[in-house]
């Protein structure tokens, strides 16, 4: 497969001490924000994937260590936040400007 | 062939919807985006569960690919617009799949779902039902599908265009960073292979660059329009977006698909890989 999976949820299944995930969810106004379109840059801010968050406002990426870039864009506005991950559990915010 | 033939604006499908003759064609591989919500009228395919042999790893014979439009209701002088999710790479691979079974006018919804969504367009969630047909598909033409042996002999002769992202290229991941990296393919890349990521020839929302937004990247990038090419990914679906880029909007004849990709090039034994 290739699309991405539902995102949120429980990290069940998923092996930390191997995985970089990078997670956290979409804000605006207070509120989280569903079906924003997040995506995940490299550190020369080339893409490398895209998800829509849940319900709940959640995304989540597996990655590797280094300095990425989270970019959201949702009809709502656009935010940004640049994140330096470690292999395991990386969680963050980005909030939308509008 | 020109952009207008074979894409079409969000604006001009809202403007056609419910047109006898054509019919749009959601294609995602998670079928729960359609089932949230969907344009109006379109009728679903699974990329997995509809377009993939279910047993072999290869896509529907011509038989079974006439039964699957038959039982969708598409007609062979159906105009077909295709859309989907991520960025329309699904629905770029059901476009090329179209064109190797010989559908005469098919064309992409340019931006696809994001575009759409973003827009704050109508999504319905109404079943929709049409009438089976009895579709007759071509024998398939593999002047734009590539097989691994012939990715091998291209090996410094033909452009191949690595269409991953410079981290699944140079073999820091295996794949995409929404999937967890466990993967048993070697890491790396075809030699002689350029990077040209797919993502360079969209914008942010998910739209085409224009011609000649594209013709300078690929320029730029190494690509040589006087040889043959060859596209490929991780499972052919990201670079059948950039197969619809080189052929269909920038017009060069030779361009195949390599849909077997990394995972098959990765696993294969004693080939040749850089990193």
């Amino acid at each position: 497969m290739c699309g991405a999976p539902k995102q949120g949820g429980a990290l069940a299944g998923i092996d930390l001490s191997t995985q970089t995930v990078i997670q956290g969810s979409v804000w605006h106004e207070g509120a989280p924000v569903a079906g924003a379109y997040v995506r995940l840059l490299d550190g020369t801010d080339e893409f490398t994937a895209e998800v829509v968050t849940s319900p709940e406002g959640e995304f989540r990426f597996f990655a590797a260590p280094g300095e990425w870039k989270l970019r959201a864009l949702a009809p709502g506005g656009k935010g940004q936040r640049v994140i330096e991950a470690e292999v395991g559990l990386n969680e963050t915010t980005v909030v939308l400007d509008a | 062939m020109s952009r207008t033939d074979v894409l079409v604006s969000v604006d001009w499908v809202q403007e056609h919807l419910g047109q006898p003759g054509i019919v749009l064609v959601e294609v995602d591989e998670d079928t729960s985006a359609y089932d949230g919500g969907h344009i109006e009228g379109a009728v679903k395919l699974d990329w997995k569960k509809d377009l993939q042999d279910p047993l072999r790893r290869d896509y529907l014979d011509k038989s079974a690919f006439e039964a699957l439009l038959s039982s969708r209701g598409i007609a062979n002088d159906d105009t077909v617009v295709l859309y989907g999710g991520n960025n329309n790479w699904f629905a770029a691979y059901a476009y090329w799949y179209f064109k190797i079974y010989g559908h005469r006018d098919v064309k992409l919804m340019d931006g696809g779902r994001k575009k759409w969504e973003l827009d704050g367009r109508p999504l319905s969630k109404d079943a929709v039902e049409r009438p089976a047909t009895q579709y007759q598909a071509a024998e398939p033409d593999l002047s734009i599908r590539a097989f691994r042996d012939e990715v091998v002999q291209s090996i410094g002769s033909k452009n191949i265009v690595d269409v991953r992202s410079p981290d699944e290229f140079s073999g820091k991941i295996l794949a995409p960073a929404h999937l967890p990296q466990e993967q048993s393919q070697r890491p790396g890349h075809v030699p002689t292979a350029i990077n040209i990521p797919w993502s360079k020839a969209a914008n942010e929302d998910g739209t085409f660059k224009s011609d000649e937004e594209l013709a300078k990247l690929y320029g730029e990038q190494g690509f040589d329009p006087s040889k043959p090419t060859i596209a490929y990914c991780r499972i052919g679906e990201r670079s059948s977006h950039t197969w619809f880029v080189l052929r269909e909007l920038l017009g060069n004849s030779d361009v195949k698909n390599y849909d077997g990709s990394w995972v098959e090039y990765g696993s294969l034994v004693g080939v040749p890989i850089e990193k």
